[in-house]
């Protein structure tokens, strides 16, 4: 099967997408992605249920987090040239400011991709790319198509 | 009751309003098993819906996160003798093994010290009875006391 011929990048939006789309969770949420050229925007656009607290109201910090996270997991995936999905060993959220209810946007910087272990960092923002809602730094454990029985425990 | 009882108990016997209020809680069908002083139990059932890896059919990361960040917040406040406006300041969560495929995730979460402006708490996440076997370690801090005013976040920031 042949790609685009012209494409920068080695995996394409519907591959990409199509990853997404076989996560149930990410449908729960919502998420969306978009792509161009190497550049990866997770957006993930407001609704009612993503609300954890209804008083300011703000977004669920568990779903920041997590789209943050899904942000990373794509981005990883373009990074390697997709393959299987990475598992999360540690992340570490910084809180920047509570999420309006309104679309969220996220991008992340693969910092390291090595032969087992990515580094990767990610912000989220919403009406301003320069003023970030939030923040992650994780590690997230890469599962090569050979090595299957690797990360079996 | 009366006015004199521990914020922790009146938050134990609202109990499953802890939930209802937070939709996103709602939405992953969390439940409260117990509130007692600064420390909280909450859990959330396998659900199709939330698997993160279709592969393996274990339910997604980004639960087990919003099921800690939500667990801490709600012990955080168990430990206040007055209700305020709390935020995340941040939340470091290690993920040691996936959960079972179909397994409840219990989450348990303890605020060890409460200062006047932050709350340091601390969780594990399980999914079966053995407590020396957790799926997830949470460390979190809350900023306590912040100046949050309802409905502020309807107007986009300055």
């Amino acid at each position: 099967m042949s790609d685009a011929p012209a494409s920068p990048t080695r995996v394409n939006l519907s591959e990409l997408s199509a990853m997404f789309q076989a996560v149930p969770y990410a449908k729960f949420l919502g998420v969306q992605l978009e792509l161009k050229g190497d550049e990866l925007t997770a957006i993930l656009p407001f609704k009612d249920d993503l609300i954890g607290n209804p008083m300011l109201p703000a977004l669920h910090g568990g779903v920041v987090g997590a789209l943050m996270e899904l942000t990373a997991v794509a981005q990883i995936f373009l990074a390697q040239g997709g393959k299987k999905i990475p598992k999360v060993i540690d992340i570490s959220i910084d809180y920047l400011r509570s999420g309006r209810p309104v679309d969220t946007y996220a991008r992340a910087h693969v910092t390291k991709l090595g032969r087992r272990i990515a580094n990767v960092r990610v912000e989220a923002w919403q009406f301003d790319r320069a003023d970030p809602i939030a923040a992650l730094h994780g590690h997230f454990l890469l599962k090569s198509d050979e090595g299957e029985s690797e990360t079996k425990a | 009751m009366s006015d004199d009882t521990p914020l922790w108990q009146r938050m134990a016997t609202a109990g499953a309003m802890m939930i209802q209020g937070t939709p996103q809680a709602r939405a992953l069908g969390m439940r409260v098993v117990s509130i007692t002083e600064a420390r909280a139990v909450v859990e959330v059932d396998w659900r199709e819906d939330l698997v993160g890896d279709p592969e393996t059919g274990v339910i997604a990361s980004g639960v087990v996160t919003t099921l800690l960040d939500n667990t801490c917040g709600v012990a955080a406040f168990a430990a206040l003798s007055e209700p305020m406006s709390t935020a995340t300041l941040d939340l470091r969560i290690d993920y040691m093994r996936p959960a079972k495929k179909g397994a409840t995730i219990r989450a348990e979460a303890h605020c060890y010290r409460m200062t006047k402006t932050v709350a340091f708490v601390r969780a594990f996440a399980f999914d079966g009875a053995d407590e020396t076997d957790p799926v997830a370690a949470a460390q979190a801090a809350f900023m306590m006391g912040t100046s949050a005013r309802m409905g502020q976040n309807r107007r986009p920031p300055k």
